[in-house]
């Protein structure tokens, strides 16, 4: 088990946002945490990444206990795509994915070429090696994320953790990214995804955990658990659940529309 | 669908402004250095007494080579006893004032960040304040505006960690807020300091300036000012993780409270040590990293190092200016904001985009 989480609870102030969370991620597997928003999806990763501390419950990464890891230990373990980033200042795209590198070196040192070599690498290995030179902030959004994931690869970590990494992407990008994270899995990489949008957890995932006011409701692979029944409790709202493809795709479409 | 982002850039060159006109970052730094021995050059032949090239380059060599004096003891006396430290001491504030900017900008993720948004610039105020009521010697003047200027940051650290949420802004506003408690005490001595020639000290020397400098003060803030710097332009590389933010910076492996909290130490010193000698010189560590980040971009391991030495150039010029524009001497701070101020409009005027 590269990622395992057992009776995780958090709670900020005195409003618990994680109650039990118990779960497990291979390598090999892309899964998806599924949910509405603030369902503490957020904080679960948070907890996860080492990011919040003073949870109850233990989370395992590669065998490891988290509340061990030093930071550094923690960012060659898991590398973390967010959802967007902004850095303040101008930087190009090399440098953001250079940024992946810092883990493997000292305090006061700078990358060094091998460095340099492990962030074009990793840029030819996303398909994104054009962008090298471009300034971060003037790509597409797609492109970002991109980015954001080879920076992820030069952290050469075993563990990556994607936060709705298609919230503000168009469908085309959305396929490249998500695909891409697939692709990643079936190296043998451990992806995890949240996200809100349960077609794409259904057609992109190997297991889907769906979250519900902190809890979870139920896990397994997505063909035995996104059906209409899970769809309303989740969401609170009437869904048609419709299998096309011979169940390689399945749609959701609002009750109201349907019935 | 691939070809949505392996598409090649269009080459209109418009999507690669950014970059566009970018000098190369070890051709920019290497001028930037010429440049500054250009201008310490410039700075001895300039003052009120003459000293010709000539005699300058002779009296400069003589400490190396057996020159024979061709020179009036008069200009050795100049160049060695005034323009020397005053030159140390004007490129020493410049660099000092711009790398804690730069830094600044970084660790708070804020382009609008200057050395004193913790409120340094405001201690040293009040403690220079304190000391000149008191009487006592340029030294000592020197010597309590340094420490009071540490302690105030020490205190606005102290009380920022009691701002609940987001750590960055918790310290931009304590600094807010100190600098605005200590801007108050340095009014109150003003008010109950005698006006003859006790305000006039007070008020000369907050306004910044230079003149007068000795031996004394370089030696007292050269060791402070070193010892900041140079953490300063190793952590260069963590400063850049530090723009993206703590979440991310921290998932990357670096700590980002630890490496602020370091740089906030280093970058602190530095003005503590700049503004106890020079008094309020405004607008240097704000603009200069702007005009650096035009030149080499913001990546800081070619950014700090441009910094500090565009800080020591854009110093001497300025203070070139205060001494031998008019018969009496300009303050240094005066010149700084109003070049400063029309420098910092035409920043943010520009057609390429600075943040």
């Amino acid at each position: 088990m590269s990622v395992e989480v057992k009776n995780l609870s958090f709670a900020y102030g005195g409003h618990a946002v994680l109650r039990d969370v118990s779960f497990t991620a291979d390598s090999g597997a892309f899964l998806s945490i599924l949910g509405p928003n603030g369902v503490g999806k957020s904080t679960l990763f948070r907890c996860v990444l080492g990011l919040l501390r003073g949870y109850t419950g233990r989370i395992v990464i590669m065998g490891r206990d988290a509340e061990t890891l030093s930071i550094r230990e923690m960012a060659r373990l898991v590398a973390y795509i967010p959802q967007h980033s902004s850095p303040a200042f101008n930087y190009s795209v090399l440098d953001i994915v250079l940024m992946g590198t810092t883990a493997g070196l000292s305090a006061f040192s700078s990358p060094r070429a091998e460095d340099v070599a492990r962030a074009e690498q990793a840029l030819e290995k996303i398909g994104v090696a054009h962008l090298r030179d471009r300034c971060f902030h003037r790509i597409s959004g797609g492109e970002r994320q991109l980015t954001l994931i080879a920076r992820a690869l030069a952290q050469q970590a075993p563990v990556l953790m994607l936060d709705e990494p298609t919230a503000n992407l168009d469908f085309g990008n959305q396929v490249l990214v998500l695909a891409q994270a697939r692709a990643l899995a079936r190296e043998g990489y451990t992806v995890i995804q949240t996200t809100h949008n349960p077609e794409q957890a259904f057609m992109f995932s190997d297991r889907v955990l769906a979250l519900k006011d902190g809890r979870v409701l139920c896990q397994g692979p997505p063909k035995d658990i996104l059906d209409e029944k899970l769809m309303r409790e989740l969401y609170g709202v009437d869904v048609a659940v419709s299998s096309l493809f011979g169940d390689k795709v399945r749609v959701c479409t609002p009750g109201v529309i349907v019935r | 669908m691939q070809e949505r982002i392996t598409r090649p850039p269009a080459k209109t060159g418009k999507l690669r402004t950014g970059e566009k006109g970018r000098v190369p970052g070890g051709v920019a730094i290497a001028a930037l250095a010429v440049l500054l021995l250009a201008v310490i050059i410039a700075s001895f032949l300039l003052g009120r007494y003459p000293v010709p090239p000539k005699e300058l380059f002779g009296i400069l060599l003589s400490k190396i080579f057996p020159i024979t004096q061709f020179w009036t003891d008069n200009m050795e006396a100049a160049v060695w006893n005034i323009r020397l430290p005053r030159i140390i001491l004007a490129g020493l504030v410049g660099i000092c004032l711009c790398a804690a900017g730069g830094a600044y900008q970084g660790v708070f993720q804020n382009p609008m960040a200057s050395p004193d948004i913790l409120g340094a610039s405001a201690g040293a105020g009040f403690g220079a304040a304190l000391a000149l009521y008191a009487g006592l010697p340029s030294l000592a003047v020197t010597f309590s505006a340094f420490t009071m200027s540490l302690l105030t940051v020490a205190l606005m650290f102290r009380v920022s960690k009691r701002a609940k949420g987001d750590r960055v802004l918790g310290l931009v506003l304590s600094g807010i807020m100190i600098s605005s408690l200590f801007q108050a005490g340095t009014s109150f001595i003003k008010l109950v300091a005698d006006p003859t020639n006790k305000l006039p000290a007070i008020t000369y020397w907050l306004m910044g300036s230079l003149a007068g400098t000795t031996s004394a003060e370089v030696r007292f803030v050269i060791w402070p000012m070193l010892l900041g710097l140079v953490p300063l332009l190793l952590l260069r590389w963590r400063l850049n993780v530090l723009t993206m933010g703590d979440d991310e910076a921290r998932a990357i492996g670096v700590d980002a409270n630890r490496v602020r909290l370091a740089v906030i130490i280093c970058a602190t010193l530095v003005t503590a040590a700049a503004v106890s000698v020079s008094g309020m010189i405004q607008w240097v560590g704000l603009i200069v990293p702007h005009m650096m980040r035009r030149i080499v971009g913001s990546d800081y391991r070619r950014l700090m190092p441009a910094t500090m030495l565009g800080g020591g150039i854009f110093m001497l010029i300025v203070d070139n200016i205060s001494r031998n524009l008019l018969a009496s001497e300009i303050p240094i701070g005066i010149l700084t904001a109003f070049v400063g101020a029309p420098l910092f409009l035409w920043l943010i005027s520009g057609r390429r985009e600075v943040y």
